[in-house]
């Protein structure tokens, strides 16, 4: 417990966007095999630094096969309300889910080149605890840390519908489910919210059997992933109203609400549009009457290639998808990034006007059948995935792999663990930095990156921007 | 025995207890700017203080009301006051030890402040503070009275608690609004994050504080 609130925590995203330059990155590394255990890498991103753009400690777990994805902090800006009475909690805690073993790591960072464990929680706990398994997002919030996961009960995790859990945010304690009333809700991925009009947002991957052992080709060409979104009475925690974007927009990713409170609107990723390989981006937005609504804002075509050149998967249609797997919005809501992790691209769009999304900017790395090389020359593996914006907006840091089976299908033969950064110009544009370039130790892979002080997909504000 | 300037310390108590539970962001100040802010209007911050004193108000008479109800039995006045003392006390020891927040506050939704506010004082022991203070009142105005009859002495008590109420939630209002009119005006969001304090722990002693000084001021009086 501090004695003022962490300098760490803003009252608006404006306030965050004003705080020092992050200096490090923590960045999941995983084992696709399971033959190493999974680790939490500590990245030097600090330009001044000798060390600028290396890994600079790591933290190995004792355990294999977690496979590490996404991960947060056990207390953001959102402590900020008096609502919560959580104001005087620390930055200082990376809660690591493990979707394969659904066993929980807390990851002791206030000395960040010491990090450490501090509590593991073992998957029969999760199991025990709330029915569900393979936790996925990590969100701190009204009451807790906030944990989504992608199965539910049972070997499979087909026993019942996956949710959110919630955790104490001191002790770690896993405290029990989070919805009282799901709804129509049967499929889980992401979620977030906006804090002081107390609605949530959450959206659907699939079922375990339809990502765990790769990705399912006659589930997808029959339309059987997720293609909802979901809106919920954040404290009530009642499912309120379900909009299905239709049954072709496959896999509705990553919700990204306008960080502004007083905006009241936000933006949903969708993999892959069967009809016509597109990828999509809705915007969804509160109406006047509290109600919701979602309209497809902006579509990225495939670009057709020799049947010869691509992975089996992929041959009968012979064109790459862009593959939206991961959306992430500056912290000034103007600036929304699109990773298109099969074309091998990462696209920059200015959102200002949330229904006109405007291209501003992009970047070619990797991609199927094409494989662009990083500006030092080297290869960049896969595509440009996991996303993530400094809170200034002016540096940008992606990885490479998507989840590991599925990595094997759409990159066959590819192996390999990235991370690069690039640079946003003062109207928009984005240019790769030749001297960032992370290459992971032999046999990992990378996904989600965290920025030490809080980034633009883990702090949630109570306080509109003045 | 008690004389003028007992009374009227007793009653800059109740403002002063009020001035603190109004500066205090935990009882809810910056909710108010929270409003202002995500509506752009001023008023919304008033409405907004409105509904956290009303909260707060219900809470104090809530505590206040079976005190006075017991002043029916003058002949225990003595030992009412003790009893009260040491529950104060004890509230204050147990605050110390357990630090952690009643995690139902954060299920109520930011559209019931009033709801809010007042289970926050309830839970936190913010008329049980008061409590102490108003008995010294009490056994002032009784000293007084001398010999009035107990139906005039209830409900005189019953006038002062309210009084002690309002008076109490006033002080909170008026400093915590003025706080909040202030940080929405003119010293902006960054005052959040810099002036508020952490207070966990002189709240939980300010109980203690205030059950001795009943216990010993208020017996040697």
């Amino acid at each position: 417990m501090n004695l003022r609130p962490d300098p760490t925590f803003y009252p608006s995203p404006r306030m965050a966007m004003e705080a020092p330059a992050e200096t490090l990155a923590f960045t999941l590394m995983l084992s696709p095999d399971g033959a190493q255990p999974d680790g939490l890498a500590v990245v030097d991103v600090d330009p001044k630094s000798p060390t600028f753009g290396q890994i600079v400690h790591q933290v190995i777990m004792p355990n294999t096969g977690d496979e590490f994805h996404h991960f947060g902090w056990n207390a953001c800006s959102s402590s900020l309300s008096p609502l919560s009475g959580h104001a005087f909690l620390e930055r200082r805690y990376l809660i690591i889910p493990g979707i394969r073993s659904s066993r929980i790591y807390v990851i002791d960072v206030k000395e960040p080149l010491k990090a450490k464990i501090h509590k593991i929680i073992e998957p029969e706990e999760v199991f025990d605890k709330t029915g569900y398994s393979r936790p996925h997002t990590i969100h701190c919030g009204p009451e807790g840390i906030y944990v989504s996961t992608l199965g539910g009960g049972g070997e499979d995790g087909t026993d019942g519908p996956p949710g959110i859990f919630i955790m104490d945010c001191e002790t770690f304690e896993i405290l029990g489910r989070y919805e009282m009333d799901r709804g129509a809700q049967d499929k889980h991925y992401d979620f977030w919210w906006n804090l002081p009009r107390d609605y949530m947002v959450s959206s659907e991957w699939g079922l375990p059997p339809q990502f765990e052992n790769g990705i399912v080709a006659e589930d997808l060409l029959a339309n059987k992933y997720g293609h909802s979104i979901h809106f919920w009475n954040l404290r009530a925690r009642k499912n309120v109203q379900t909009i299905d974007l239709g049954a072709n927009h496959q896999m509705a990713l990553e919700i990204r609400p306008a960080h502004d409170p007083a905006k009241d609107y936000g933006f949903c990723g969708v993999v892959v549009d069967t009809t016509n390989l597109q990828g999509a981006i809705f915007t969804w937005w509160q109406k006047e009457d509290g109600t919701f609504d979602a309209k497809k804002v902006l579509t990225i075509d495939p670009r057709p290639e020799d049947p010869a050149n691509l992975p089996p998967l992929l041959q009968g249609f012979g064109a790459v998808p862009p593959l939206v797997t991961d959306i992430d919005l500056s912290l000034d809501d103007k600036y929304l990034y699109v990773a298109c992790w099969g074309l091998g691209e990462m696209h920059q769009y200015d959102v200002t006007d949330p229904m006109k999304p405007a291209l501003a900017g992009k970047v070619e790395l990797g991609g199927i059948a094409r494989g662009a090389a990083h500006p030092n020359g080297k290869p960049f593996v896969y595509g440009p995935q996991m996303v993530e914006i400094s809170r200034d907006g002016k540096r940008v840091y992606w990885t490479n792999s998507l989840y590991s089976t599925w990595d094997d299908q759409f990159y066959p033969g590819e192996d390999g663990g990235q991370m690069v950064m690039a640079h946003v110009g003062e109207n928009g544009g984005l240019t790769l930095d030749p001297d960032f370039y992370v290459e992971f130790p032999k046999g990992y892979r990378s996904h989600q990156i965290r920025l030490e002080g809080g980034d633009c997909s883990t702090d949630s504000f109570c306080y509109p921007n003045t | 025995m008690l004389d003028f300037d007992t009374t009227t310390a007793l009653w800059w108590a109740v403002v002063a207890s009020g001035i603190y539970h109004g500066v205090n962001p935990g009882m809810g100040w910056p909710l108010a700017v929270s409003s202002a802010l995500m509506t752009k209007t001023g008023g919304s911050l008033l409405r907004a203080l409105v509904a956290l004193a009303v909260g707060h108000l219900l809470a104090m008479i809530t505590i206040l009301l079976p005190f006075s109800a017991l002043l029916v039995l003058v002949q225990w006045q003595h030992e009412i006051q003790v009893a009260a003392a040491v529950l104060v006390i004890a509230l204050g020891v147990y605050l110390l030890i357990n630090r952690r927040h009643p995690r139902f506050l954060a299920r109520v939704p930011p559209t019931r402040l009033a709801l809010w506010s007042f289970l926050a004082a309830m839970a936190h022991g913010a008329g049980l503070m008061l409590v102490p203070i108003y008995l010294g009142i009490c056994k002032t105005i009784d000293t007084n009275a001398g010999h009035a009859a107990a139906a005039r002495l209830i409900t005189g008590d019953v006038e002062i608690a309210l009084i002690v109420a309002f008076v109490h939630t006033g002080a909170m209002m008026l400093s915590g609004g003025l706080i909040a009119i202030g940080v929405y005006r003119w010293l902006g969001l960054r005052f959040l994050s810099k002036g508020w304090f952490n207070l966990d722990v002189a709240w939980a002693l300010s109980l203690v504080l205030v059950g001795v000084l009943a216990l010993t001021v208020g017996h040697s009086a």
